[in-house]
């Protein structure tokens, strides 16, 4: 009974990192690549999620609404890049707070006065919402589902960043900028592509939850600080430290919550166990941050070359 | 040349006439939530506020009504601020409203040390219902701890013997908690606090897989707002619909139900909770209240929505008792506590520490005649049942 409970939580916490992942690696490349500070990263989240329970809705297919969900986050990120971003490359990151930071404030009234502020639920298909029996561990079907969306596109990232040129001229972008401006690249399509490709991970991350936690205007903002934990913890700029980095965040962090109450009530009284331990799960995704910022400060698995 | 009897005389006319008319609006101050995922909340409270003054013809005891609404976002400081603003600012005769206890903690005694009057519409934390207790406050609604005592009870009554507890880590959250571990008699094999706040937990893999592994009969819940919709979705989808029977307080609702069946989550369906009131239940002024309410609204009113109307009828009781004169505060007091109005929950009478003595029902959540979610009342829990805190308060 015990062993098959960790297994479970061991899937909860594979697919939470994947989702990390998801929302993560596109920062990471905006930043790393662009040196740009996405704030409203998290916005193209909520969107994928609200575009694709639409969809949903609209015609009945839990397919379509994902393909609309990242297609329009996808068109969302570049209309982003080029009106918002583009224009700002050169100024100081405080500016990119600032720029961005707005944004979310007016993404998150958009989404409010088109959808309602009552949030939305997304009703997955029939086939979907059953469970599957993996030995003694009862899983639900969604669950992995994400798992197995997340580690897809986690080979497909593997596969562009390594394998294209594309991916190459990512690679060469995060680690030396001004040195691809200068061999003739054109940086401007360059941007628009890592941009837009970033708000499609997001997007996607976003509607793969939505039928979890339902859409709601402010779940952008809830998980872009724990993307920006996972993006230091793994180096900025890199996917490979993105992917490693969600997934020790997504398992630290579920499996505190799974344990820590018990492992604590072993040490202290059970009222104070039970009232610490949600504290201090919540804050452990922080202390690693802060002991790699301490000892390890390029993160994990940084990009070969630092910028200058 | 005016004599001295006729000038004083004049005089105590002059004096006379001044004073009888007060024109002056009575000045209602209502905090609620308009911003964030819960304004969804905020937005039904208002809504019944305004089906309220409708229904009074926007009047008072004579007097025209000032209604001024603000946002407290969810957060303590921000519901503080806005008070002060009411009260100071705005000089307001009521302050009204307040969803969620933290930020009612941090608010209501900017209010009654202004000796002005506070109806919560909501909020019953512990504390103020006991030690801290105040002559000027009142509550239309509940003490936090009364309806999962009563839902306590009711799984006594059922046989259930043992528990998993889940609820978010604060004020509410524990009182909900304390409130049903007072009345269970059976063992809570587990609990879980979960993290709240703007950024609450929204996920809860970890702790439905305890739960499911922990063995118990049956899991008490406690998520507001959107909290609760997720909950309820992850729920059905580990499949514990028929293997954990849910058992839940101020989680599904009028505000949560339209979301779920939207979602075809029929999980949700025959779950069991408590509440004083039922959009069923029936009472003629509730009647009069659901009706118009779906007429104009196109769904049923929620909890805080009844408990919002309710304080604005119980304010209208008090101005008409003091005849329009708001100076006369030991008159409005008295008022106030006779709870001498048309109260959708039937007639109730407060405590010494002015928390309604009132019944408590389980409601089961069904489809109604047109096949819309509601909950309808099953039994009566409690009759006329009264805080534990009482006792506590020096009233």
């Amino acid at each position: 009974m015990e062993a098959s409970l960790f297994y479970s939580q061991l899937l909860n916490g594979l697919q939470l990192g994947l989702l990390l992942f998801l929302l993560a690696s596109g920062l990471t490349l905006i930043f790393g690549v662009m040196d740009f500070i996405h704030l409203s990263h998290g916005s193209f989240y909520m969107l994928g999620a609200y575009f694709c329970g639409s969809v949903v809705a609209w015609s009945g297919s839990f397919l379509l609404g994902v393909v609309a969900g990242v297609a329009a986050s996808f068109v969302v990120g570049a209309a982003v890049e080029y009106l918002v971003a583009r224009p700002l490359y050169r100024r100081n990151h405080l500016d990119h707070v600032l720029v961005t930071f707005g944004l979310i404030l007016v993404f998150d009234s958009l989404v409010q006065i088109l959808w309602g502020t009552a949030g939305m639920a997304i009703a997955l298909p029939d086939v979907l919402t059953g469970q599957v029996e993996l030995g003694s561990v009862v899983f639900p079907v969604y669950r992995l589902v994400i798992i197995a969306s997340g580690l897809a596109v986690a080979f497909g990232l593997y596969l562009l960043v390594g394998k294209t040129r594309l991916g190459m001229l990512i690679r060469a972008g995060a680690s030396n900028r001004a040195m691809v401006e200068a061999l003739g690249v054109d940086i401007d399509r360059l941007f628009l592509y890592v941009f837009a490709l970033g708000g499609a991970l997001a997007g996607l991350a976003g509607l793969l939850i939505a039928p979890i936690t339902g859409a709601s205007s402010g779940m952008g903002t809830d998980i872009l600080i724990v993307a920006f934990v996972v993006c230091i913890i793994g180096g900025i700029g890199s996917v490979k430290g993105a992917f490693y980095a969600a997934l020790i965040l997504g398992l630290l962090d579920t499996l505190s919550r799974a344990y820590l109450d018990t492992l604590l009530g072993l040490m202290m009284p059970v009222y104070y166990a039970e009232t610490a331990a949600p504290a201090i799960s919540a804050m452990l995704i922080y202390l690693l941050m802060a002991l790699v910022l301490a000892f390890r400060p390029q993160g994990l698995f940084p990009p070969a070359i630092q910028q200058a | 040349m005016i004599s001295k009897p006729l000038r004083a005389a004049l005089l105590g006319a002059l004096i006379t006439a001044c004073s009888v008319a007060r024109t002056e609006p009575v000045k209602i101050g209502f905090v609620t939530t308009l911003t964030t995922p819960a304004a969804v909340i905020g937005e039904d409270m208002q809504r019944s506020v305004e089906l309220a003054l409708e229904h009074l013809g926007q009047k008072m005891g004579g007097l025209d009504v000032e209604l001024l609404v603000e946002d407290d976002g969810f957060k303590p400081d921000v519901g503080k601020q806005k008070t002060d603003k009411l009260v100071k600012q705005d000089d307001v005769d009521f302050v009204a409203g307040y969803i969620w206890s933290h930020v009612l903690l941090a608010s209501y005694q900017s209010v009654v040390r202004a000796d002005k009057f506070l109806i919560s519409a909501n909020a019953g934390p512990s504390m103020i219902a006991g030690r801290r207790c105040h002559p000027n406050f009142f509550s239309t609604s509940w003490q936090n701890d009364q309806t999962p005592m009563a839902m306590g009870e009711y799984l006594n009554r059922e046989g259930v013997q043992s528990l998993y507890i889940m609820a978010p880590n604060y004020a509410a959250g524990k009182d909900m908690v304390r409130g049903v571990e007072s009345t269970f008699k059976g063992q809570v094999i587990g609990k879980d606090l979960t993290k709240w706040g703007a950024d609450a937990q929204l996920d809860f893999s970890a702790e439905l897989a305890k739960a499911r592994a922990s063995g118990a009969e049956a899991i008490f819940v406690f998520y507001p707002g959107k909290a609760g919709g997720a909950f309820i979705q992850q729920y059905q989808q580990a499949g514990l619909r028929g293997k954990l029977p849910l058992y839940t307080v101020f989680t599904v609702d009028a505000l949560s139900l339209p979301k779920l069946q939207q979602g075809r989550l029929e999980g949700v369906l025959g779950s069991k909770n408590t509440l004083h009131w039922s959009p069923d239940l029936d009472v003629p002024a509730n009647r009069r209240f659901v009706n118009d309410f779906l007429q104009k609204h196109d769904q049923y009113p929620s909890f805080y929505g009844a408990q919002a109307y309710d304080a604005i009828m119980l304010i209208n009781s008090a101005v008409e008792a003091v005849d329009g004169n708001l100076t006369d505060k030991d008159g409005i007091r008295k008022a106030l506590k006779a709870a001498d109005y048309p109260s959708l929950r039937g007639a109730y009478r407060y405590g010494n520490n002015h928390m309604p003595i009132q019944n408590f029902y389980l409601r089961e959540v069904v489809a109604d005649a047109s096949g819309r979610w509601t909950t309808r009342i099953v039994e009566t829990v409690y009759q006329d049942h009264q805080d534990p805190y009482a006792a506590q308060c020096r009233m």
